[in-house]
């Protein structure tokens, strides 16, 4: 026995028990069950609701297990009359304030204040006077208050404080007056907030989408994967019949711990939105009209069969929020047909270096290592709207004392310190990077045209010096540098300065399944597992340049995820031919595609996420896909079969799987590959305005695009132009004026928002939106002007077939 | 860390306090270590409720917020707690009568009937033109020995009668 250990006695059980560790962790561990409200293993201790009240011997009266540290010999009875009659007594005084309603509580048969008053409680109360009531504040779309119901175990409000890191809830007033709330009327903005309605042991803190739809017995549970980001958060699906009803996180300390964002808690929402196809859709004349499978396989096979000689221009865009299994068989259907031109990177620009982009980009270590760093540079990461999750386990290395920078072309919100936030307009983040490589002592000799006379700063020489002394450190490249018009100088950048100061290069994937992609083979210059492919294709932003006759997109809104949705819908206009395999109808899809097969969607089919820690992660359909809609391994097998393509025939799903996996025995995680072509260093623009922006965090991927609390919510609402006064100024707009932005004859009209995380000479147009999928590529040189008309709602694109956006029920 | 999230837009303190207050609390941010600036809330919260006739606004303590690095829910969450700050709007003038034991035993219930019935208002309410509040005071203000006894904004009056209290109360502005 080592000397931290000591042994103590639990109602006549030895237990072994780690010196200052908490009475109830260690009867946790064994089994033995102590009521509790306000403890919770991922918070601080509270001690504040008394339940968990044990009689220890030699102590004068009963302890809280949640506070008392075990001490060597201890003996402890949790059944005994003591304990018994002060949890009785707790129990009783919790119940005083508590309502008697039950049956009109969605926590009803779910409810830890329940169970524990099954145990605990008497079965009258001897209170006779009043009830406290308390008057509810909005706080949101996504949760439901109904604080008369709250014991104030203060959980939620230790949750905001030590795990999201942004105070939203606190306990105002005193003694009978204390109410949990935000005080004044205001929505939560954390992107995590949903948790709180899981830790809440009473109705107070509801998930307000589901709210009154169900009740808990009626659900069954199917475990899954959320495909938002990649993390792969596990989830458990509750289903109603055939409904999704909630989606709740499923503990795995390896990647999601016990939380989940609030995307992959209500995504789910979108399921049944009005765009959902439910039948196959081909087009006749101008209109796209319903039909059976059977001929709208025969029309995708008529467009997708090439005549001698065209098989080249056929080329395939598939999302990279796509399962592993249908990211791998477009690329093996569309090389099947004789096509090398397969991606996955829609909303990438700069493709460059081709032979430095890692088998799969991967975060260089596994998710847990992300709360012992002892410095960290984010490049173009805003991680936490990105990768929520990450940004979680990020924030325990800041507060254990890590010096995490920044580099960015916006001051991203963050939810922990950061050491230095540089922030400058977009072409300029080269400029930085360069610095901190010479600040690092770098070897540059694969990049041309550097100035001679970098601008190393204080805060360069103190970001490179937390990188080199810190035993642990990372250079991590989020989605803004993947996206960005120099990814591949930055990359290089990344891991020259990663070299020099001995720190993991890091690269968050930016999608749900942008690994698996990668992996898959769904990208033109590799195949599955990462081999060179045998014809080099064309990338993404060729293709949707117009650099293919016929289009196969799978999964792929080309308004909301290319690049430059305004060449994309160009390209689809001339086309010979469209086929899509699609969840949703967006409006470029509804006014191009020949054919539509539907496809599931999350919850709806089987399928693997790669994360970015490598993890393989496969889950179930918990719920029929609606109506016609089909898996789309499925759809892909009959297609393949209406192809005459040999290699198609499998049983099951998880035979795509293991034929994946095959190809991806040898592969080896690297970030650290280096290109043999020189790259031209890339100055900053002269022009006096430019457009940045980023996919916000609830446009990531159709699903997402669909549910109406989140896009409700304050993350959700990003259809403006954001700058800074200056800027404002200088176009002689106010806030909430129209503005017009124009790039190249590519026009929109946003609404003016004054943001002062916004660098000088810089709009902030998102992409991803309604609003802006008229416009070009994200980064680069615009006009703006005031005035313009300003749009109205979103419109929704009507589907063929189905009266009034209702959907039919899945068979 | 309860530093101010970045989510939330807070008013440029400059803006709400007046000169007078924050250079009060910044002095009082001088007795505290540099990182621990919350600790002077207390005062803050103080100096800006003087500032506003007797009354915390949401923006003065979002001021408080930003000027202490604070969450603002933080702020609210001490504003709310403590009897001596009040959140909805006041009277100028705080009346605040005892009525613990050695007070009411010493009389104090006519004391607080004769000024309801002298302004017409209940204790917890103010007058209708803004001068007046009479505060419903929960704990004894330790002046036990001259009960019962009464505070006018910041001063004690002890040994109190109906008389005496008019004569403090007239001379109010």
């Amino acid at each position: 026995m080592s000397d931290d250990t000591v042994n103590i006695t639990v109602d006549g059980r030895t237990l072994p028990a780690k010196k200052g560790q908490m009475l109830i962790e260690v009867t946790d561990a064994a089994g033995i069950n102590v009521p509790r409200f306000c403890y919770h293993k991922k918070l601080s201790v509270a001690a504040n609701c008394r339940m968990c009240l044990v009689e220890v011997e030699k102590a004068p009266k009963p302890l809280p297990a949640c506070a008392t540290p075990v001490m060597p010999d201890m003996i402890v009875h949790t059944q005994s009359s003591l304990a018994r009659e002060a949890q009785q007594g707790t129990m009783e005084f919790l119940l005083i304030n508590h309502p008697l309603d039950c049956p009109i509580c969605d926590q009803g048969g779910i409810c830890e204040l329940q169970d524990v008053a099954m145990g605990y409680g008497q079965s009258a109360s001897q209170y006779t006077e009043g009830k406290r009531v308390v008057f509810d504040k909005y706080i949101g779309p996504l949760i439901a208050t109904e604080m008369t119901r709250c014991i104030h175990c203060t959980r939620c409000v230790r949750f905001g404080e030590e795990i999201a890191g942004i105070r939203e809830l606190g306990a105002t007033g005193r003694g009978e007056n204390v109410r949990i709330g935000t005080y004044i009327a205001k929505s939560v903005v954390s992107e995590v907030s949903g948790n709180v309605i899981d830790i809440c042991p009473v109705g107070a803190l509801t998930a307000r989408p589901s709210r009154y739809s169900a009740r808990a017995w009626e659900l069954r549970q199917q475990p899954s994967i959320a495909p938002h980001d990649s993390i792969g958060s596990n989830v458990s699906v509750f289903i109603d019949g055939s409904t999704v009803n909630q989606v709740v996180p499923r503990d795995n300390e390896s990647v999601n711990e016990v939380w989940i964002s609030d995307r992959d808690r209500f995504s789910y929402q979108g399921l049944r939105h009005a765009e959902r196809m439910t039948t196959p859709l081909v087009r006749e004349g101008e209109a796209l009209v319903p039909t059976d499978w059977s001929s709208a396989l025969a029309r995708a096979a008529a467009v997708l069969t090439p005549t001698p000689g065209s098989e080249a221009d056929l080329g395939t865009l598939v999302a990279p929020h796509s399962t592993l299994e249908e990211l791998y068989l477009a690329q093996k259907l569309t090389r099947g047909l004789g096509s090398p031109h397969i991606d996955h990177r829609l909303s990438q620009v700069d493709f460059s270096q081709a032979k430095a982009d890692p088998v799969m980009p991967w975060l260089g270590m596994n998710l847990p290592d992300l709360e012992t760093l002892n410095a960290a540079l984010l490049v173009g990461s805003n991680i936490r709207k990105d990768q929520p999750i990450a940004a979680l386990r990020l924030r325990k290395s800041a507060l254990a004392g890590a010096e995490i920078s920044l580099i960015n072309p916006k001051r991203v919100p963050l939810n922990f310190e950061a050491a230095e936030q540089i922030t400058v307009r977009y072409d300029r983040l080269v400029e930085q990077m360069h610095a901190l490589a010479v600040a690092a002592g770098c070897d540059l000799s694969a990049l041309e045209g550097a100035p001679g006379d970098a601008q190393v700063s204080t805060q360069h020489q103190r970001i490179v010096e937390s990188l080199k002394s810190g035993e642990r450190s990372a250079v991590m490249l989020g989605n803004l540098a993947a996206a960005h018009p120099a990814r591949a100088t930055l990359l290089y950048l990344a891991r020259q300065i990663a070299r020099a100061t001995n720190a993991t290069v890091s690269l968050l994937p930016e999608r749900g399944n942008t690994a698996g992609a990668w992996l898959a083979g769904a990208v033109p210059h590799r195949g599955p597992g990462g081999v060179a492919a045998d014809r080099e294709g064309s990338n993404a932003a060729q293709l949707l340049a117009g650099g293919a006759r016929r289009y196969l997109l799978v999964n792929a809104e080309t308004d909301y995820d290319a690049a430059s949705p305004a060449a994309a819908a160009q390209a689809l206009h001339d086309a010979d031919g469209v086929v899509a395999l699609a969840s949703y109808l967006s409006p470029t899809l509804a006014s191009t595609a020949d054919v539509i097969l539907p496809i599931a969607e999350f919850t709806e089919t089987f399928g693997t996420y790669v994360n970015a820690a490598g993890q393989w992660q496969t889950t179930k359909g918990a719920v029929a896909p609606p109506g016609e809609a089909r898996p789309g391994w499925k759809v892909f097998r009959v297609l393949a079969e209406a192809l005459g393509l040999e290699g198609f025939g499998f049983d099951s799903p998880e035979a795509i799987t293991q034929e994946v996996q095959r190809a991806c025995t040898s592969v080896e995680l690297n970030n650290l590959l280096d290109a043999d072509d020189k790259l031209e260093y890339p100055g900053s623009l002269a022009a006096p305005m430019v457009r940045s922006g980023e996919t916000p965090i609830y446009r990531t991927d159709p699903l997402v695009r669909r549910s109406q609390p989140l896009q409700k919510s304050t993350d959700g609402k990003q259809a403006f132009m954001s700058m800074n006064a200056s800027v404002l100024a200088s176009i002689g707009a106010s806030e909430g004026d129209a503005v017009t932005i124009d790039q190249g004859g590519a026009r929109a009209v946003l609404p003016a928002k004054l943001d002062e995380a916004i660098p000088d000479g810089t709009v902030w147009v998102p992409m991803g939106l309604y609003e802006t999928r008229t416009l070009g590529t994200v980064f680069g040189e615009v006009t703006v002007s005031q005035g313009g008309e300003l749009p109205g709602e979103p419109a929704i694109t009507a589907v063929p077939g189905i009266a009034g956006g209702q959907v039919k029920e899945a068979v | 860390m309860s530093s101010v999230p970045r989510d939330v837009t807070l008013p440029d303190p400059a803006e709400v306090l007046n000169a007078h207050s924050i250079e009060e609390i910044e002095e009082w941010m001088t007795r505290y270590p540099e990182d621990q600036k919350q600790s002077a809330v207390l005062a803050a919260l103080s100096i800006a409720q003087h500032q506003n006739q007797g009354w915390l606004s949401t923006e003065l303590m979002d001021a408080v917020a930003a000027k202490l690095e604070m969450a603002p829910i933080a702020v609210y969450e001490v504003a709310s707690f403590y009897s001596m700050f009040e959140t909805e709007p006041v009277g100028r003038h705080n009346i605040a009568i005892c009525t613990n034991i050695s007070c009411m035993l010493m009389g104090s219930d006519s004391i607080v009937e004769h000024c309801e019935k002298k302004f017409g208002i209940k204790l917890g309410e103010s007058t209708p033109d803004g001068r007046i509040y009479l505060k419903v005071e929960e704990e004894c203000l330790a002046a036990c020995a001259g009960g019962p006894m009464m505070q006018v904004n910041h001063a004690y009056h002890t040994n109190l009668t109906p008389e005496r209290v008019d004569e403090i109360l007239d001379a109010l502005d």
